[in-house]
């Protein structure tokens, strides 16, 4: 395959430090040498390729961002843009690294006591343990307040019943974050595999993030032990804090597949011919690589002062979901557009920018859909909820 | 084998990116860099690797790396540093440098180094020349094994193996000496984010240098003539089999 060709059209580059260069750098050459060659098969199969997790472990890109031990911690952009290179692979690997970091290291490492931290975070950091977040239920995906989850009191520990659906690797996972009502309030706990009543089948019959486990957690009078309970985190906001800088990571993350699909159709407008002369050559085809070449600049534009403004503790949840619910938006046009640009060929799995265009449809589901976050920044906007509960 | 604690210098050389399509500038004589992506010269990187991988070995010692090249190349350091490198040493210097050049100006630099071991690559990408690991060893009076595939150290002694035309040769050379780097001595590491975090609080000697006269110059650069017009095969049965009829009636190669 040829050397991938990053759209860096307004010299971001020299907007980043030269250890961000350098992280951005050894991550693309990693997707390019160990990932891409196995990609193929487990979408076209359908499962995550797990030989990658102790590399990833290796790089660091595991939780690394956390202020905890001997952990990398890098900061905001520099994570960011190891996103990107990752989903520039595939959005199901950077799945993987969003949810283990974001939605489980992350969670344990605000909310949990010293014990819980000291017992999870090395081994999700080194791959040994892999992690899921359960919020999202059969019967609510966009109002998680409303979840029918229950945790009740008994004796020193608690009982736990209900069921989660959509939850990237949870077949696979050791320790589930598992969020549910206690006494009608929302708080979170760590279960692990192999507790009696819980269980994780996989979600079958996906078109989309082929490459990447999805599961439903099942708990059946599963009993848990008092510190299974995160102590700091109660009420919604303990969930929606893990989103909001999983949600970030999306935004960085979808530009990396919306540059996959842009290189590669760019490409091939130079060498696929019709009527005697390359595709290239066409002002169809012209000014659709125009506004793809657009809309990533302006997407990469916003990652990084998203990210900057991370790292000055400044960066409110409008503005992720502004940075998410837009580049989620232009990655996937990107990718229907650049499908479309292949013709047939762009069905085919030699492409690889069908398997982008189908996961992001996932993507700009999960996390909150594109419409949740607009009546979010409509919320913002105006100060009416358009969402709330029917009067 | 008992790898001892070893001293070791690895010189390194920020090339254009092998992958990269070369452009000449207009003047004829240098690279168009506009745009372009440089990187540790990949024979290079495989002897930061071998000489990272002999001090685990030995639980102990020393790598230093160096680079003569352009206030920029501090990115190529670094990025050895981020390997698991100890220190850095680069001697500033613009403008293209031909190979002796480069040998002497490494050569007064690290004489009176304490040092075991120096490793480079056998060849930079960029110029091809081979002779900057020989010349140096020259200078510094010291034997020197080109193109190991293979390095290992007992004592003073390394043991270098080295693949010929056909044959197989070990050769042992007294410490200290000089080694340049074959594809097969050691598959470079990715630099892990702790290693590159790592990296900006380590040592690196930045200091400016003047090479001495040039005696050869470069007068004339061109791309190679451009290759026949290539032909596009469908990936169809069809088109594989148009494929194998060309390459056996046309190209005769079946």
């Amino acid at each position: 395959m040829a050397q991938f060709e990053a759209p860096d059209f307004f010299e971001i580059d020299l907007l980043l430090s030269e250890e961000e260069r350098l992280v951005r750098d050894t991550v693309r050459a990693w997707v390019g040498e160990r990932y891409l060659p196995l990609v193929e098969r487990a979408y076209r199969e359908g499962y995550f390729p797990a030989q990658v997790i102790p590399e990833l472990a290796e790089l660091g890109v595991l939780g690394g961002n956390l202020d905890y031990g001997d952990f990398p911690r890098f900061g905001s952009v520099a994570y960011g843009l190891v996103l990107q290179e990752l989903e520039r692979g595939d959005s199901g690997l950077r799945s993987f690294v969003s949810v283990q970091g974001s939605l489980v290291m992350y969670p344990i490492w605000r909310y949990g006591t010293p014990a819980q931290k000291d017992r999870w975070l090395p081994a999700l950091h080194a791959g040994r343990a892999v992690g899921c977040f359960g919020l999202t239920e059969p019967d609510h995906g966009s109002d998680p307040g409303g979840m029918q989850t229950r945790a009740v009191k008994d004796g020193e520990g608690y009982v736990l019943n209900g069921a989660k659906m959509w939850i990237t690797n949870g077949t696979v996972a050791d320790v589930a974050v598992v969020w549910a009502k206690l006494d009608g309030e929302i708080r979170g706990f760590l279960v692990e595999k192999g507790t009696p009543g819980f269980s994780a089948p996989e979600q079958r019959g996906k078109h989309s993030l082929r490459a990447s486990v999805t599961s439903e957690l099942i708990f059946q009078d599963v009993r848990l032990p008092a510190d299974a309970l995160l102590p700091d985190a109660r009420g919604l906001g303990g969930p929606l804090a893990c989103l909001n800088q999983a949600r970030a990571g999306i935004a960085w993350g979808v530009v990396g597949a919306a540059m996959a699909c842009y290189d590669e159709v760019r490409r091939y407008g130079l060498t696929r011919r019709q009527f005697g002369r390359p595709l290239a050559s066409f002002q169809l085809y012209q000014a659709k690589l125009v506004d793809m070449l657009a809309e990533i600049t302006k997407a990469q534009l916003l990652n990084l002062r998203l990210g900057r403004l991370k790292d000055e503790g400044r960066a409110t949840p409008p503005q992720v979901s502004l940075a998410k619910r837009n580049a989620c938006a232009m990655a996937l046009e990107v990718a229907r557009t650049a499908r479309d640009m292949l013709g047939a060929n762009g069905v085919a799995d030699e492409y690889q920018t069908m398997r982008h265009m189908c996961n992001l449809e996932s993507v700009k589901t999960y996390e909150g859909t594109h419409d949740i976050h607009t009546l979010i920044l409509g919320r913002h906007i105006t100060g009416i909820d358009a969402f709330g509960a029917a009067p | 084998m008992t790898t001892p604690p070893l001293k070791t210098l690895v010189c390194l050389k920020r090339v254009v990116d092998t992958e990269t399509r070369v452009r000449v500038a207009p003047d004829g004589r240098e690279i168009d860099l506009a745009g372009v992506q440089f990187i540790i010269a990949p024979y290079d990187e495989m002897a930061v690797e071998r000489a990272l991988q002999l001090r685990e070995a030995a639980g102990d010692g020393r790598v230093t790396v160096l680079t003569v090249g352009p206030e920029a190349a501090t990115k190529e350091l670094r990025s050895a540093l981020a390997m698991g490198a100890d220190d850095a040493l680069h001697l500033v210097c613009d403008g293209r440098l031909d190979a002796a050049q480069t040998a002497a100006l490494i050569a007064e630099a690290v004489r009176d180094r304490d040092l075991d071991l120096v490793l480079c690559g056998k060849q930079a990408t960029d110029d091809d020349d081979a002779a900057v690991g020989p010349l140096l060893a020259a200078h510094l009076g010291w034997p020197c094994v080109a193109f190991a595939h293979a390095l290992d150290v007992e004592g003073r002694t390394a043991v270098v193996r080295r693949e010929l035309d056909g044959e197989s040769e070990v050769l042992e050379v007294a410490l200290p000496a000089v080694v340049t780097a074959q594809k097969g001595l050691a598959e470079p590491r990715y630099p892990g984010l702790k290693g590159i975090m790592a990296a900006k609080k380590k040592p690196l000697e930045s200091r400016r240098a003047e090479p001495p006269a040039a005696r050869t110059e470069r007068v004339a650069l061109a791309l190679p003539p451009a290759r026949g017009a290539l032909r596009t095969v469908e990936p169809t049965a069809e088109g594989l089999r148009g494929l194998l009829t060309a390459l056996r009636d046309e190209k005769k190669v079946l």
